[in-house]
């Protein structure tokens, strides 16, 4: 266990590393500056200067990439060009709104998900399978970006139940979650079935039948703890993918996360929080999957064998 | 395989897309007398908010995704399938470099990496299909190294280099024909997360600028006036819908008529998600 621990967490210090350095090399070598932003066309020369060593944009590349890096280990993340506040203040403020959004997504998409992908694995061929992945067809093809609207359309505007925007109460979570979870259930509900399909075929589902057992003990007791074991895997990658589908929907919703705040500090070229935000999504991506990864271990002990 | 009305929604919008400079359209015309009007005998679909005709927008649209989806897929595949095939066949140093690039984008989402591209890169086409390529092409060179790898020890293989054959003849005439299937699958599937992020980038304000139509613009213009001009939303999005589900349901077909297995949907798809 320890060496694929270790294997684990160097690969995910190693991604955090690389991502992060992308982001820094690419917002240094594309044309655009900052100070210029910050200070509009009319500045001094003087001013500007003045700005820029102030900023420490002056440095060589390296020196700067180098205190950006010693910078993420010390959680000193810089300042906002436009809030003039610390990013890690910042991000503090928005991290809660996106993980409460993202875990009520994932909840709604795991309930929906499981049970459509049981029933239509056990029904397989009927018109329960078929309904079950014709709404998973169409829940990976509608962009969120439209399911969201069309959501407030009939939810909001014409049958007032919820809000339409904001993160005011409990019922403004509802709509941005539906909106954010549905492609995670389509996605989760064909992986249950095809799992499940697939540990239906074997040779010992074969003898539990055969010694009598009843369908229903067949599922539970025999199939189902077999089928479970991809569908882990897949659900730490896609409960990643959240977070980077929290930055559409939480600017349909007007939603205060992390997504907003980096589209906003996109447009407003306020760099260091847009360098932050990349981080903080990757760092939680990285450590979910981390999580995943060793959980999985846990559970399969094949794979600590292979790594050791 | 039998095609069915999946091959005709994509053939139209292939068609709307090439012709779409000779059609007469005017997605850039504005009339203050129509701003926000439903549709009518004349005009079928009404218009936006500037009084511009939505129909011809939608063509205008069509013709955007299809270009932007069609160099971004040839693109990523051509540069992927070489970097990983090569990288798979030479092996050594660069394989080991290559698959630790491919892990540093796979374990990130892709549509996030997309966002911040283009957020650097500024707005704007080019900089769209470069930020799409530069998420997209490590799928397929994913994919190609795999399926090298699972190939290079054939005996036709070896016979070739046994014969003294030059490795790129190898890679092009013995090695790529035998990996081209599932490659052909990951790519249907990558028009559709094309598509899509090529849209959520434009409604997010990354992608295509104003006065130049796609539909995800024109579904975040229309969303403001939901309520009371709700065409606005609702033409570009099934139009977005229709052509995403007929993509997926042509990568189903071809999947199971390749007999393709384990394609994993690609990094950009996560734009939906």
């Amino acid at each position: 266990m320890p060496a694929y621990l270790i294997s684990r967490l160097f690969m995910a210090a190693w991604v955090i590393f690389g991502v992060t350095s992308l982001v820094f090399f690419l917002i240094h070598w594309v044309p655009g500056d900052p100070v210029e932003v910050m200070l509009g066309e009319s500045a001094s020369a003087v001013d500007r200067e003045a700005l820029r060593h102030a900023l420490g944009l002056d440095r060589p590349l390296l020196e700067q990439w180098l205190s950006f890096l010693s910078g993420v280990v010390t959680l000193d993340l810089n300042v906002s060009l436009y809030h003039r506040q610390p990013v890690i203040d910042l991000l503090n403020a928005r991290y809660m709104a996106t993980l409460e959004l993202a875990l009520i997504a994932f909840v709604i998409a795991v309930a929906i998900a499981i049970p459509m992908g049981i029933i239509a694995a056990a029904r397989q061929g009927t018109a329960w399978d078929h309904t079950a992945m014709g709404f998973s067809l169409l829940g990976v093809s509608i962009p969120n970006f439209w399911l969201g609207p069309l959501l407030v359309l009939v939810f909001s505007l014409g049958l007032g139940w919820f809000p339409v925007s904001g993160r005011e109460g409990a019922a403004s979570v509802v709509l941005p979650a539906i909106t954010l979870g549905a492609s995670l259930a389509a996605i989760l509900s064909r992986m249950v079935r095809s799992s499940l399909l697939e540990v239906l075929g074997e040779d010992f589902i074969r003898s539990a039948r055969a010694r009598g057992l009843s369908n229903r003990q067949v599922l539970i007791r025999h199939a189902l703890r077999n089928a479970w074991l991809p569908v882990l895997t897949l659900l730490g990658m896609q409960v990643g993918a959240l977070l980077g589908g929290a930055v559409i929907t939480e600017t349909i919703f007007n939603w205060p996360g992390l997504g907003s705040l980096l589209i906003e500090s996109i447009q407003r070229r306020d760099y260091p929080v847009v360098q932050g935000c990349v981080l903080l999504i990757s760092l939680s991506y990285v450590l979910i999957n981390l999580l995943t990864d060793l959980l999985y271990a846990r559970v399969d002990p094949r794979i600590r064998l292979e790594h050791s | 395989m039998r095609g069915g009305w999946p091959t005709w929604v994509l053939l139209l919008w292939a068609l709307v897309a090439l012709t779409a400079s000779w059609l007469p359209l005017h997605p850039e015309q504005m009339a203050l007398e129509a701003i926000l009007q439903g549709p009518t005998a004349g005009n079928w679909l009404g218009s936006d908010d500037l009084g511009r005709p939505v129909f011809d927008r939608l063509l205008s649209g069509a013709s955007t995704s299809f270009q932007v989806a069609a160099l971004v897929v040839s693109l990523s595949l051509l540069f992927g399938t070489l970097v990983g095939a090569v990288a798979a066949y030479v092996g050594g140093f660069w394989e080991r470099v290559l698959v630790m690039i491919i892990d540093i984008f796979m374990a990130f989402p892709g549509i996030l990496l997309a966002i911040a591209l283009a957020g650097v890169l500024g707005p704007g086409i080019d900089n769209l299909v470069l930020a799409l390529t530069l998420v997209g092409w490590v799928g397929f060179a994913r994919l190609a190294r795999a399926q090298v790898l699972s190939v290079k020890r054939h005996e036709h293989v070896v016979a070739a280099q046994a014969l003294g054959t030059r490795a790129p003849r190898i890679i092009l005439h013995h090695l790529l024909p035998l990996i081209v299937a599932p490659l052909v699958v990951e790519a249907t599937f990558g028009v559709a997360a094309v598509v899509i992020a090529e849209s959520g980038l434009s409604f997010l304000g990354l992608g295509v600028q104003p006065p130049d139509a796609s539909w995800g613009s024109m579904i975040r213009d229309g969303v403001r006036y939901l309520l009371v001009a709700p065409h606005l939303v609702l033409a570009p999005g099934c139009a977005l819908f229709l052509v995403v589900l007929s993509v997926n349901l042509l990568g189903d077909r071809l999947r199971d008529w390749l007999d393709v297995r384990n394609v994993r949907r690609p990094l950009v798809q996560g734009a939906g998600t």
